[in-house]
């Protein structure tokens, strides 16, 4: 699995940067299956998500 | 603060000290405080925070009113700008993650749709771009037409870049009242965040606005290594331009910009700009955008809307989250704060 904020995998490094306060502002930017850079649409309730491999998620599939 | 607190720290208050004399240049008359004052405010001890938030707190309430504008907001044109202001992601200069992308009409009227049912009365809709090409203007047109057939009527406002003169005309044409362009920071700063374009030719955009009859909205992004003086000098140019609304953004670092190393700005610094911007610019709607979430958090926020502030924008901004619409309203319902209504915008 690789991490949504930065692309490089969990579990390599500590990712200070992108568990911090700041990171908690950001939707994901990355593809957590392939690290693939995903385009990304903020709206003013949610976001989605879409890797060109892997498809679309959305902020209400992530919490819901 | 209580009547005797208040009276206490009035009694001890010299007659130059700055917030005495903005208690009657500002308060009683109206007149915005100068550049000089503005620095004065913005040197002000820490223990007097609370007394220039209550100051300003009444500013707002004498020369604004109660009321509250809210506002949502929407990127319909992500990344892949061409400028290099130093600050965004949405860069195509920098190494951000941020991906180009557009929004299709049925979204837009969707973001519309979420934006008018938290009770905001302002929907802003956002390009990052240098200026509006054919292409974008007429997505920004169909997009317009598509909110208003689906029964929507809040208020439209626009921020594409640059304008032509034409493209302001057409705006107008189109039925956006408000347009939103930020200075962004002083002119004497403004080459160190920007070199793609300048200073005037952002303030060249505004006077075209104005001239044809939108609101114009401008502020910009505090935190980007501006100096105290250059705070006091951005309020003052931003009096000077008098504009509709100044929206208050704190710089969030953006990973992969010049800026991602930049610390965001401390809270009571924050707090004593948006008293200080308050005295400079008494009559302006004063909008929290931006970055408060980092740089406030909850009890920041609502200091915030005790000293001066009075628009918030609800919800996400155009690729960072805020928090969840709701709690912000729930934080003007406790506050007894008045969301304004469409009607008295209208």
């Amino acid at each position: 699995m690789y991490c949504v904020h930065c692309g490089r995998p969990d579990a390599e490094g500590e990712h200070p940067g992108c568990r911090g306060p700041r990171a908690a502002l950001e939707p994901p930017r990355f593809c957590p299956d392939c690290a693939r850079r995903m385009v990304v649409q903020v709206t003013p309730v949610g976001w989605s998500a879409r890797c060109s491999r892997h498809g679309d998620t959305t902020s209400a599939a992530r919490t819901g | 603060m209580t009547a005797a607190a208040d009276e206490r720290t009035h009694d001890s208050a010299p007659a130059d000290d700055v917030l005495a004399v903005a208690r009657e240049q500002v308060l009683e008359r109206g007149v915005g405080l100068t550049e000089q004052q503005v620095l004065e405010v913005l040197r002000l001890a820490d223990d007097r925070l609370d007394d220039l938030l209550a100051l300003a707190h009444e500013v707002r309430m004498r020369w604004c009113g109660p009321e509250v504008e809210v506002e949502g907001i929407i990127s319909l044109k992500t990344g892949g700008c061409p400028e290099d202001c130093h600050f965004c992601s949405q860069s195509g200069r920098f190494p951000t993650p941020v991906r180009s992308a557009w929004l299709d009409i049925p979204g837009l009227v969707e973001a519309a749709r979420q934006t008018a049912l938290t009770g905001a009365t302002e929907f802003c809709i956002v390009a990052a771009v240098r200026g509006p090409d054919a292409r974008l203007l007429s997505q920004v047109r169909d997009g317009i037409k598509a909110i208003r057939e689906s029964g929507n009527d809040i208020q439209i406002a626009c921020s594409l870049g640059m304008l032509t003169q034409e493209q302001v005309d057409e705006l107008v044409a189109m039925g956006v009242h408000r347009y939103n362009h930020n200075l962004e920071t002083a002119r004497s700063h403004f080459p160190n965040v920007v070199t793609t374009h300048s200073w005037e030719e952002r303030w060249d955009t505004l006077r075209m606005v104005r001239e044809a009859g939108m609101e114009v909205c401008s502020g910009g992004i505090l935190g980007m290594g501006e100096t105290a003086e250059q705070r006091a000098e951005f309020a003052v140019q931003l009096a000077e331009l008098d504009p509709h609304e100044v929206p208050m953004n704190f710089l969030i670092p953006q990973p992969g910009t010049p800026y991602e190393a930049y610390e965001p700005i401390e809270g009571r610094e924050a707090l004593k700009l948006v008293g200080a911007f308050r005295l400079a610019l008494p009559r302006t709607m004063l909008r929290f955008a931006g970055g408060r979430e980092l740089t406030l958090g909850d009890l920041g926020a609502e200091k915030g809307m005790l000293g001066g502030v009075n628009a918030i924008i609800v919800g996400n901004y155009l690729t960072n989250l805020g928090r969840p619409a709701q709690r912000d309203l729930d934080m003007l319902a406790d506050l007894k704060m008045p969301i304004k209504a469409l009607s008295d915008t209208l």
